[in-house]
């Protein structure tokens, strides 16, 4: 039975949520009628803040989905309460980014070419196709997750959601490793550093979601034992991740071509290094493995800190990754100095504009109210008798 | 919009969506056929443009000033472009200076869209609006453009600009408008009609004919022999994108 | 929306359209717009009223990707021939042509976020003289 003050505070975060929406919605449509002109983004750095929180949020739902894959795939059944959650988080992310993605176009009334002309070339259109299959494939599996008569569908559903996921963060590193041309991406370790950070993005949000909501509904979030257990596999994926990007730069480091642009992101091109090391590095993914590892720190508010600042190291991995992988001018003359009116030889700089800051919050709100009208309108929660076997913990 | 129009309009776009989910697999199969060798006779009016004729251009750098911008400012007017350079500003050919950085020689050389046989920006486009023409020339329909700007990110030579606000001043022969990516056509409007790129134009009223514009594929065109005679080179020669401009004296 | 209210709204969207459409073509209530020339188009008038915007479609990929010019369905040519004596253009006021006519039947033009929606000077001065040859 839900308590009067657990009703107020659903009515409350989604009245917080949907204003946070209508504010993002109101700024997208500014750009739309003024054109790009009002974001920072121009013809050097042609994706800016809006991409950083679209890329982030589609590859943290593929990640999202990592509780539930492990219960119907790998068969491990005390994560099998929470894969409700899990699948929910999914396609809440998912709407979330492609909202903002999908808004940011320049003619975002034309998405029904989108939808009727396919350039089978495309890394980009192939995208389109994954994410619109991940949705349907995650509406069967919530289905089958939730409806009793369909349990035995859950495992086959659940390992086709497996393998459609991973492949579709295949193909949002490649949207990056793909770009032949340019110094930044064009790199086969792009795909495979995407799921990694998708696997500890994604777990940090279901940690969130999952804590959140429990205190919401005012009980203990996840049986210790266990609890324990998710708590160590965001340690391994955080460190698995960052495994990836060292990977990533070093291979780089190697070849002398790159050594310009390596140096310009991780020592000399501020604002980039900045992010990189004390963002990402030691905020994003350090300060989260010493909360997540400390004998001291086993509890559950010491997860959500940690994947709190995971979620934010991504945001500065993204914008180093995105906007200081595009500041970083074009080679097309190498061995020359360059010079001209339209950036060459020289790293242009990118100021986001409030309107695309809003648009990006505004994909996080529309995945926050879709969580949270999910959560209240399916049983989403674990049984309440996980709680009950697991009697709370030092907290 | 009003109620009645918004309906209609939804309605066409869930029958066209589920149109393309039946034709695309078809059109996916549709190749063109491939024409001979030989020269290029002119076109007939209502004949589609055909892959015998390969557009392209060599650009001389040793006759090309530094500081002569004939050529961007032929640009900006057939095209009807501002011609500011403010960061957000359409830039469809724009002056480089090079500066070798071990001997310090010194090179001015114009940049624009290298129409590439294997365009990359061709290939990265999710609804197919950066195409190709089976006579080489690299475009953009605007008509399918949705303003993603991949097409952007992938291109080799930073040739493409998207357009960041309304737009005002356009030339009936080329339309442009916000929120849709543009680059250098070749003048294709003129082109058609057997004309001759602004650019090319202007370089030689000028004085410099630091520009050629012809057939690549035609062996007695200006462009063959002098390609043919001397060596030039390819912006990106790594990247096997097969240029259609090609630069001499780099 | 359900499914049946979905069908009844794609019903009554047509019935109304079909209405507007019947009213332009018998109605001398329809909008008044002061187009330059006068003599032929280039399809007669109630096939151009009910499907100019197919023959554009059309015509347009043929234009734009296969490189065929002086097509019979031009945009630039509508718009060099309907332009308004006063000031050359298509759009401004509903007594100017494509815009008078799409106000009345509140359907959006969008062709002009790109396309110039002013005749060419070559086209005005030319304005006395009827009839196109193209």
């Amino acid at each position: 039975m839900e308590t009067r003050s657990a009703r107020r505070a659903f009515w409350t975060l989604l009245a917080a949520g949907g204003a946070v929406l209508a504010v993002a919605l109101g700024a997208a449509h500014y750009m739309e009628v003024h054109g790009h002109a009002v974001t920072g983004m121009n013809n050097q750095v042609v994706w800016g803040l809006p991409h950083v929180f679209a890329i982030f949020l589609i590859v943290a739902a593929s990640g999202a989905l990592n509780v539930a894959s492990i219960g119907s795939v790998f068969g491990e059944s005390d994560y099998k309460p929470h894969a409700p959650l899990s699948v929910l988080l999914t396609v809440a992310l998912l709407a979330g980014g492609l909202m903002v993605l999908v808004l940011d176009l320049g003619r975002p009334e034309r998405l029904v070419v989108a939808a009727t002309h396919y350039n089978f070339r495309s890394i980009f259109a192939w995208n389109m196709i994954l994410y619109n299959g991940l949705f349907a494939i995650c509406a069967l599996y919530l289905w089958a997750l939730l409806e009793r008569r369909l349990g035995r569908f859950a495992r086959p559903v659940g390992l086709a959601a497996f393998a459609w996921r991973v492949i579709l963060t295949t193909g949002t590193g490649s949207i990056f490793g793909f770009l032949v041309a340019r110094q930044a991406y064009a790199s086969g370790v792009i795909a495979p550093l995407f799921i990694a950070l998708s696997l500890a993005w994604g777990l940090a949000i279901f940690h969130l979601a999952q804590w959140g909501l429990a205190r919401l509904a005012g009980r203990e979030p996840m049986d210790a034992e266990l609890h324990a257990r998710v708590r160590r596999l965001l340690a391994i994926f955080v460190i698995a991740a960052l495994y990836f990007v060292a990977v990533h730069h070093l291979t780089n480091l190697y070849w002398a071509k790159q050594v310009a642009f390596e140096r310009f992101i991780l020592v000399s091109g501020a604002p980039y290094p900045a992010l990189f090391w004390a963002g990402y590095v030691v905020l994003g993914s350090l300060v989260p493995l010493v909360l997540l590892f400390h004998p001291r720190l086993s509890g559950a508010r010491a997860t959500a800190a940690a994947s709190v600042l995971v979620a934010l190291g991504a945001l500065a991995f993204l914008y180093v990754f995105i906007v200081g992988g595009q500041a970083f001018p074009l080679e097309i003359f190498p061995g020359y100095e360059a010079a001209s009116t339209f950036g060459d030889g020289r790293a242009d700089g990118y100021s986001p504009s409030l309107p695309e800051f809003l648009l990006g919050l505004g994909g996080l709100a529309a995945s926050f109210l879709i969580a949270l009208a999910g959560a209240r309108a399916l049983p989403i929660l674990a049984p309440a008798k996980v709680a009950i076997a697991a009697p709370a913990p030092a907290k | 919009m009003n109620p009645v129009d918004k309906r209609r309009r939804e309605f066409f776009g869930q029958a066209a969506a589920i149109a393309g989910a039946m034709i695309a697999p078809g059109l996916m199969l549709y190749e063109y056929a491939q024409a001979g060798d030989g020269a290029a006779r002119p076109r007939a009016p209502g004949e589609p443009v055909n892959s015998k004729v390969r557009w392209g251009m060599l650009i001389d750098t040793t006759k090309c000033a530094p500081g002569c911008r004939d050529c961007v400012d032929a640009c900006n007017r057939e095209n009807g472009l501002p011609g500011t350079t403010r960061a957000t500003d359409s830039q469809w050919i724009r002056k480089v200076d090079l500066k070798d950085l071990k001997t310090g020689k010194a090179v001015s050389l114009p940049v624009l869209c290298q129409h590439c046989a294997e365009p990359p920006c061709v290939d990265v486009c999710p609804t197919g609006a950066s195409f190709k023409r089976e006579d080489g020339i690299v475009l953009v329909d605007r008509h399918t453009c949705i303003g993603c700007r991949y097409c952007m990110m992938a291109c080799p030579y930073k040739a493409r600009s998207f357009v960041h606000e309304n737009t005002t001043g356009q030339s009936p022969d080329v339309p442009r408008g916000k929120g849709c990516v543009e680059s250098c056509t070749l003048c294709v409007h003129k082109v058609d009609k057997g004309g001759t790129p602004s650019c090319v134009e202007a370089c030689a009223a000028a004085g410099h004919q630091a520009i050629v514009f012809g057939d690549l594929n035609d062996p007695s065109s200006e462009i063959s022999k002098r390609v043919r005679a001397a060596a030039t080179t390819q912006l990106r020669a790594d990247l096997r994108t097969d240029n259609g401009v090609r630069y001499q004296g780099l | 929306m359900t499914a049946a209210g979905f069908l009844r709204a794609i019903l009554a969207a047509t019935l109304l359209l079909a209405g507007s459409g019947a009213g332009l073509v018998a109605s001398a209530a329809g909008p008044a717009v002061d187009a330059a020339r006068s003599g032929p188009c280039v399809e007669d008038p109630a096939v151009m009223r009910r499907s100019h915007m197919d023959f554009l479609k059309h015509d347009r990929d043929d234009t734009v990707r296969r490189g065929i010019r002086g097509i019979k369905h031009s945009l630039s040519a509508c718009v060099d021939c309907h332009a308004s004596k006063a000031d050359g253009r298509v759009l401004g006021s509903e007594k100017h042509f494509c815009q008078g006519c799409h106000t009345y039947a509140a359907v959006k033009v969008d062709c002009f976020d790109c396309h110039a929606s002013t005749a060419r000077p070559s086209a005005t001065a030319a304005a006395a003289a009827p009839g196109r040859t193209r």
